[in-house]
């Protein structure tokens, strides 16, 4: 050892680090690993780059040469050719002068505080239900949001949505005070029936006399003047809100062992799911008078927030029976030997875990349903789409598309998206196996 | 002795059909069953009722009479004096068409772009998840609006094209893109070309038994034949010999510019163009996604002991990744065709002759029978519908995992 230790030819103290070579350090490497590590690899970059290149040398100069004050598309032209000496930009003072038609349609300039009041709310009311975080008592607000939702879009007096509410309450009693008296059935009976009547009968007279005597209210917007940005989100959040528990409904049916239960869902669900939703849009606009009594006749908003809600529940059944069948029969058979009857199991074990699967499914039905809300431009609502036509067909605005397209395809997206995002956050959150 | 006798089997009481489990499930489908049919009961009368009160009746006899209206692309004999029967007929041939196109284009698409998407080169991948994201988020409505606006609005004039130095070319030499409508080769069939065409016919069957006769030699022998290229001369050579031995009889007929549009070539509706390329591009990005989760379902293990084998590359993707990749993404796969071709109604958007457009449009306005037309329109959508799924179907149980 001693002798090593004093051997010329043995090191005696460690050389200072050296630097990885250029090519395997740094940027260098990054891009020789991910970009240039093969002749498709480099081939593909250079497609890539040069894709990039054309949708960027057009788009660029169109978004910032743009004109963003004029009253119409020839001075937006004139404008810009002063400008730019040429008139490929982009026309954004479109944009700038009916925006609030593409957002809030025909409804008063002066009551807009309204719909956006109600879109503010509703991000108070979707809190507790989209983040545990939130304090358990605003479930209460989410529950009356639907009806200050409908007070605050379409205004009119209070009382015909608190009477609407009431129904509810009315139910939710019945079934407490009978369950003591006379038996659950009769309960859950009562709990249908009481309502339906309260509903049929009670509440227009009680809700016109309660007008009379104590007039609150706010000025009436007719549906006619609904319509943009409004009139999807109105749609979509409606049916979202609807169609959920009518899915997991259907689901349940088709999972179910009785045979006509399960026969009757099964037609239901592959009818709906066999057929456009836009033939289904024509049946609420042209035959859902045929079927119906005379006397009852529905808004169109409202004919075509049924029809789009047994839509987007034939699928919602769909991807929650996917879950459904996901799990291990054991569990089913772990719920039945643990006693508990068929609700008590479904509620306790099997949903959250079907559920907690079929999340993806889920909110891809949610988003689908929100893209298909444009569909209503063909059964004569105005919609975003409705109002670009709208929009173009006056003289002014004659033969602008793009600006159009690019602002209703932004709003979509956003909104598209973030629901994508806030799924993936919930099947992360809801993660409870290791890996 | 008697009383425990009738404890222990105590007699039939109605509470029973509520509390007792053997008979609750049928008194509840009973139930059901009642209320089902008399809702369905009522819808009828109402409609019964409904009907009588606007003179109206319920009779599909309006198919046998003169439609009077004229439907651009046919791809069968029609004029204005056939029938809405036959107009139907057009209308479905027509929805069926840009969706059998469709459904090609965007399987392309969608494979293209979901192996792009996971891909090791970083511009490339980041590039299709801008497009899978895109197409996915934005309603597909607006992207056929946006095609068609594009075909009709940003597309050259068919005038541009006249002249000795015209401002517009036609593209790659044969194909018109123009703002009124595109013009593509016709194909002119001379003498002799039924024999070419069954020349084809008879190889396409020839690959057909050569990949059997291959596989099961291989299964006896062992020896493993260059498949794809004897496969790929069997599919190019004769066809290419004969047609050259006959004298080219099969020749192009290419667009001619006129007085006002072109001359000669097949017209190609815009309308169809944009429909097409709008559903194929938003459809290829589901598929794209579900082509994504397919391979990344195929545990990395699989790779792994694969090339423990010795398996090569190539041979590892086709006979290890792909066949369990292809349980994963054929059910999806099925859907989205379906839901291609339920899009397809989306023609109303650019005024495409499809279904929705004759038996549900035209017909419907001109002989005021909405209630059989909307019926047998979702009629035939449905069966449509039921039939892609039941062939695919068929597919997906020949590709599944075959358990016990």
């Amino acid at each position: 050892m001693t002798s090593s230790q004093h051997a010329s030819y043995v090191r005696t103290e460690m050389l200072p680090e050296s630097p990885p070579p250029l090519t395997e350090s740094g940027i260098v490497k990054w891009v020789k690993e991910n970009l240039f590590s093969g002749w498709i690899n480099s081939l593909l970059t250079v497609v890539s780059l040069y894709v990039i290149y054309v949708c960027l040398s057009h788009i660029i100069p169109w978004v910032f040469q743009s004109v963003w004050n004029a009253g119409s598309l020839t001075e937006c032209r004139e404008i810009a050719q002063e400008a730019y000496g040429h008139t490929h930009g982009a026309c954004w003072a479109v944009i700038k002068e009916r925006w609030h038609q593409l957002l809030f349609g025909f409804y008063p300039q002066d009551l807009y505080w309204r719909p956006i009041l109600a879109f503010l709310l509703m991000f108070v009311a979707l809190a507790p239900i989209l983040f545990d975080r939130v304090p358990r008592k605003l479930l209460f607000f989410t529950a009356i949001y639907p009806f200050l939702m409908i007070w605050l879009c379409w205004g009119g007096s209070i009382w015909g949505p608190v009477c609407a509410a009431l129904g509810f309450v009315i139910g939710y009693f019945t079934l407490i005070t009978l369950e003591k008296v006379a038996g659950s059935l009769i309960a859950i009976i009562g709990m249908f029936v009481v309502p339906v009547m309260w509903w049929l009968y009670l509440s227009g007279p009680v809700s016109e006399m309660l007008t009379s005597t104590l007039p609150i209210g706010l000025q009436a917007v007719g549906s006619k003047d609904i319509g943009g940005f409004m009139l999807s989100f109105i749609i979509g959040l409606s049916g979202i809100a609807l169609s959920f528990p009518i899915g997991l409904l259907l689901a349940l049916g088709r999972q179910s062992n009785l045979f006509i239960v399960k026969s009757i869902c099964v037609g239901f669900i592959e009818f709906i799911r066999g057929v456009p939703l836009i033939t289904l849009l024509f049946v609420a606009s042209l035959l859902l008078g045929y079927f119906l009594p005379k006397e009852v006749t529905f808004d169109l908003i409202v004919r075509v927030i049924i029809l789009v809600t047994l839509f987007a529940a034939a699928y919602m059944a769909e991807v929650i029976r996917g879950g459904l069948a996901a799990l291990p029969r054991g569990q089913y058979e772990a719920a039945d030997a643990l006693g508990l009857d068929y609700w008590k199991s479904m509620r306790l074990i099997i949903l959250p875990q079907a559920l907690k699967i079929s999340i993806p499914g889920i909110v891809s039905t949610f988003i689908g349903l929100f893209k298909d809300t444009v569909l209503v431009v063909f059964v004569g609502l105005q919609d975003p789409i409705g109002f670009s036509n709208l929009i173009r067909a006056a003289t002014e605005w004659n033969g602008i598309y793009w600006e159009l397209f690019v602002f209703i395809g932004a709003c979509f997206f956003v909104c598209c998206f973030s629901m994508s995002r806030y799924s993936m956050y919930l099947e992360r959150k809801l993660q409870t196996d290791h890996r | 002795m008697s009383t425990t006798y009738d404890a222990s089997e105590p007699s039939f009481r109605l509470s029973m059909l509520i509390y007792d489990t053997r008979y609750r499930s049928l008194t509840i489908q009973v139930v059901a069953f009642i209320l089902f049919m008399s809702g369905i009961a009522w819808l009828i009368s109402n409609a019964y009722f409904n009907l009588q009160d606007l003179g109206k009746d319920f009779d599909f006899g309006f198919l046998g009479s003169r439609a009077g209206y004229d439907i651009s692309p046919r791809l069968i004999e029609y004029s204005n004096d056939s029938t809405h029967f036959r107009a139907t007929l057009i209308g479905l041939l027509n929805t069926l068409l840009v969706a059998f196109l469709g459904c090609i284009l965007a399987t392309i698409v969608g494979v293209i772009a979901g192996v792009l998407r996971l891909s090791n080169n970083w511009i490339t991948a980041r590039l299709m998840t801008i497009y899978v994201e895109a197409f996915r988020n934005i309603p597909v409505l607006l992207w056929i609006l946006l095609f068609f606006a594009f075909f009709t609005e940003s597309l050259p004039h068919p005038r541009t094209f006249k002249g000795e130095d015209p401002e517009s070319t036609l593209f790659l030499g044969s194909i018109a893109f123009t703002r009124q409508d595109a013009w593509i080769p016709a194909p002119i069939m001379g003498t002799g070309s039924n024999i070419i065409l069954i020349i084809f016919a008879l190889s396409l069957f020839a690959i057909w038994f050569f990949g059997r006769w291959a596989k099961r030699r291989q299964e006896a022998t062992g020896d493993i034949l260059p498949t794809f290229w004897i496969k790929l001369a069997i599919f190019v050579l004769p066809t290419l010999a004969m047609y050259l031995v006959l004298g080219r009889p099969i020749t192009l007929e290419y667009p001619e510019i006129s007085r006002f549009s072109f001359d000669g070539g097949i017209r190609v509706k815009n309308a169809m163009l944009a429909l097409w390329l709008a559903l194929s591009l938003y459809t290829g990005a589901f598929i794209a996604e579900a082509v994504r989760a397919g391979i990344l379902a195929v545990s990395s293990g699989q790779t792994e002991a694969s090339f423990a084998l010795g398996l090569r590359p190539n041979r590892t993707m086709s006979l290890v990744i792909l066949p369990q990749a292809l349980r994963v993404i054929i059910p999806p796969l099925i859907s989205q065709y379906l839901n291609l071709t339920k899009n397809s109604s989306l023609a109303i958007a650019v005024g495409y002759m499809d279904l929705r457009a004759t038996l549900g449009g035209i017909t419907l306005n001109q002989t005021g029978r909405e209630l059989e037309c909307m019926l047998l329109m979702m009629l035939i959508y449905l069966i449509v519908s039921l039939i892609i799924s039941g062939a695919m179907n068929v597919y997906n149980s020949s590709v599944k995992l075959k358990e016990r």
